[in-house]
């Protein structure tokens, strides 16, 4: 894989349409009343003015909330308008990141599949070993232009955590998480490792211990320190205009992947993959892709141990539209609105909500959503770590499962590229617990 | 043909009109508790609201449970999952607000999350409470720009739609959200989650003097107030005082002691704020 510095920039290659400006230029106030049928609207010329993705999205926020997020949004557009603030995110992605990520040929994994030919959008090779970074050097930067020294940040597998403890090491600012406490046991390395940074990690007792929780401790402490806290919030949900600044930012996955294909294969890739909790590799990845309609997009949730309420987190396989967490999209919840209890093997994905463009985007029928269990996603990670050398995260590890099991169903001339988001260290110590083996990886003696 | 009209019964916000001038004469400021709807269960609560009647509250907020409360501190969070694991639902919230309503005197607002409204359905969720007898509702998630629908529902059925203004609120958008709010201006004492706090904060009585220039509609501040002193400076400058996590944590020793002894100690409490709203 060669590297191209260029290619690593939040630009869109010359051959494309350049979805960050673009977002920010064709925003059309929510009172036009001469809308197109949405079959002839490109599908990236999302949120609208109030933040919407068709009718998904919005900021559903106490009022307290209200004037930060309007001095986001403001600052969001100022920011992406100035050559200066994306020359050094540029920088940043490039130096520091270690952008653009390779897009690898999965070839004993494609052998095992015996059909399509698999690759892997290596964003475990990021630093930080996920795509969470992208989101926090973009979202640190725009803090420091709004003059917040202080950032708090909502963590399920802890990826997100590191990413914004590693964010605000690199730019002075005082950093706390929210993490749930049962994912702070399951996820114990990366708890070090933000610990390691200078970040405070704030267990969460309340409710199941897990993401959402964190969400709502995070919103909490932002009710009361708005004024000097940013909230870098870690996937595609929350209110407007987090859904979209979460979602540009992570859309350099997707520009790097369209221009890899076309470099190294000659042609866009029949089917892109990625795993769902909130979103945003998904939406990075998917993004850049919307508008080529001959692309399918296929995003994995959480199936966990059944289809039966409560025993996974597939919010847009078995879900209803309803609010949470500032945005109206596809939830888990009860007949009287109350969101469902969730689970799933992976902290990253165990999540009831998700991004409402995800939401737009499967009303649109433009990606499909499916989900693969628990068990299949373990199976994943062991087929990938023997078969290509690489430990992927449980979260990507569902991608991966669902990814091998169509490149089989398809034949040898297509190609399906998998967001391999992050990489899977931090899950080995949970992984041998689930499988009752000791530290070394041996069977525990009886 | 639709059940009821707005000619039918008096519209509600004229109701909250009246309280509000009948107070005006009596030289006192609204005093306006918070209850959680269901905690520890139903019964309960039916009963706390007569106590609250009883005991001089001139409107009370009931507040709905929600799993997911962001704008809530500790006392109300627990509150709610109490409710919630006691077998909370919006069915016997409105079962409950029908008897209550016809048994005390005081209107009785739903405090919502708007997830819930939203999941119901907001025409549905507006018939169900005005048939209960509900004067109104405060979405402490709905800002201004998210609210057209259910404005035009709650007018429609003479319900109020209480507004937040709240210390980050900038001057003009303050002054949009008054002209929206019907019924009262709900005036956030803190940038902050619920929950009693020993001092007011500085620069609310300014601040609320301001926003009376500005609007007509009562003002009742809220967020952190426990202490009858706390009450009666709120009172000297607002048209009333909202008191929530202080009367619910009343509410999480309801469990531990005879229903008797807890009325007796929550109806106490709520009399002494009651008599500080006098000017």
């Amino acid at each position: 894989m060669v590297a191209v510095p260029g290619q690593a920039t939040i630009k869109a290659a010359p051959s494309r349409p350049t979805p960050l400006t673009a977002t920010a230029t064709i925003m059309t106030p929510a009172t036009t009343t001469t809308a197109p049928p949405l079959s002839q609207v490109p599908l990236s010329q999302v949120p609208d003015a109030l933040g919407r993705f068709g009718r998904f999205g919005g900021r559903y926020v106490p009022e307290t909330l209200s004037a930060a997020l309007e001095q986001l949004e403001q600052a969001y557009n100022e920011a992406i308008a100035d050559p200066a603030f994306t020359a050094e995110l540029d920088g940043l992605l490039g130096a520091f990141v270690g952008r653009p990520t390779p897009l690898l040929f999965a070839k004993r994994l494609t052998e095992l599949a015996g059909g399509a030919q698999i690759y892997f959008k290596r964003e475990d090779l990021s630093h930080t070993g996920a795509h969470k970074i992208n989101n926090t050097l973009g979202q640190g930067l725009l803090a420091l232009r709004m003059g917040k020294r202080r950032i708090i940040a909502e963590t399920g597998a802890g990826q997100h955590g590191v990413a914004t403890a590693t964010a605000c090491a690199r730019f002075g600012l005082d950093c706390v998480v929210y993490m749930g406490a049962e994912d702070v046991r399951r996820q114990a390395p990366n708890v070090r490792n933000m610990r390691f940074m200078g970040a405070e990690v704030r267990p969460v007792e309340s409710g199941s211990r897990t993401l959402r929780d964190a969400i709502n401790e995070a919103m909490r402490d932002w009710m009361g320190s708005v004024e000097t806290t940013h909230y870098i919030i870690g996937s595609v949900v929350g209110p407007h205009p987090f859904p979209r600044i979460v979602r540009d930012f992570q859309s350099v996955i997707g520009r790097e992947t369209v221009e890899q294909c076309r470099r190294q294969l000659g042609r866009l890739p029949d089917t892109v993959v990625a795993c769902v909790g909130g979103g945003s590799n998904a939406a990075g990845m998917f993004y850049p892709f919307v508008d080529h309609r001959d692309v399918r997009l296929v995003g994995v949730e959480a199936g966990g141990r059944s289809g039966k309420p409560g025993d996974h987190a597939a919010s847009l396989s078995y879900g209803s539209p309803g609010i949470l967490h500032g945005s109206l999209s596809y939830v888990l919840q009860d007949a009287d609105g109350q969101t469902s209890d969730v689970h799933s093997v992976s902290a990253g994905l165990d999540y009831p909500g998700v991004g409402p463009e995800h939401s737009y985007w499967r009303d649109a029928g433009r990606v499909e959503y499916t989900s693969v269990t628990d068990t299949e996603a373990l199976d994943a990670f062991d087929l990938v770590a023997q078969r290509e050398g690489i430990l992927p995260a449980l979260e990507t590890s569902h991608a991966l499962a669902w990814a091998v099991q169509e490149a089989g169903r398809r034949p040898p001339e297509e190609i399906l590229v998998v967001c391999l988001s992050g990489r899977g260290d931090k899950d080995a110590a949970e992984i041998a617990r689930l499988r009752g083996l000791s530290a070394d990886g041996t069977a525990a003696p009886a | 043909m639709p059940v009821s009209s707005a000619e039918a019964s008096p519209s509600k916000v004229s109701v909250l009109a009246d309280v509000f001038t009948t107070l005006k004469t009596q030289g006192r400021a609204a005093l306006a508790p918070f209850v959680t709807a269901g905690d520890p269960d139903i019964e309960t609560t039916l009963a706390v609201l007569e106590s609250l009647d009883r005991a001089g509250a001139s409107l009370c907020e009931l507040g709905v449970p929600y799993s997911d409360p962001i704008a809530d501190g500790p006392v109300i969070q627990s509150s709610y999952t109490r409710a919630l694991a006691a077998g909370f639902t919006l069915e016997r919230l409105f079962e409950l607000s029908r008897q209550a309503t016809q048994r005390v005197k005081m209107p009785i607002l739903a405090m919502a999350s708007y997830s819930l409204i939203y999941r119901r359905g907001i025409d549905r969720f507006v018939a169900d409470a005005k048939a209960a007898g509900l004067t109104g509702f405060v979405v402490p998630d709905l800002p201004i720009e998210e609210s057209d629908q259910l404005d035009a529902a709650c007018r429609q059925a003479g319900l109020a739609l209480v507004r937040l203004v709240t210390p980050t609120t900038p001057p003009e958008r303050a002054e949009a959200i008054a002209r929206k709010s019907t019924g009262f201006l709900y005036c956030v004492s803190v940038a902050g989650v619920t929950g009693a706090r020993t001092e007011l904060p500085d620069g609310l009585i300014e601040r609320v003097k301001w926003l009376r220039t500005k609007t007509d509609v009562p003002i009742l501040v809220g967020f952190g107030i426990s202490s009858p002193e706390q009450a009666h400076a709120v009172a000297e400058v607002a048209d009333g005082v909202i008191v929530g996590s202080a009367v619910v944590r009343h509410l999480a020793e309801a469990a531990s002691q005879p229903r008797e002894a807890f009325l007796h100690g929550l109806e106490g409490y709520v009399g002494k704020l009651a008599a500080a709203t006098a000017r």
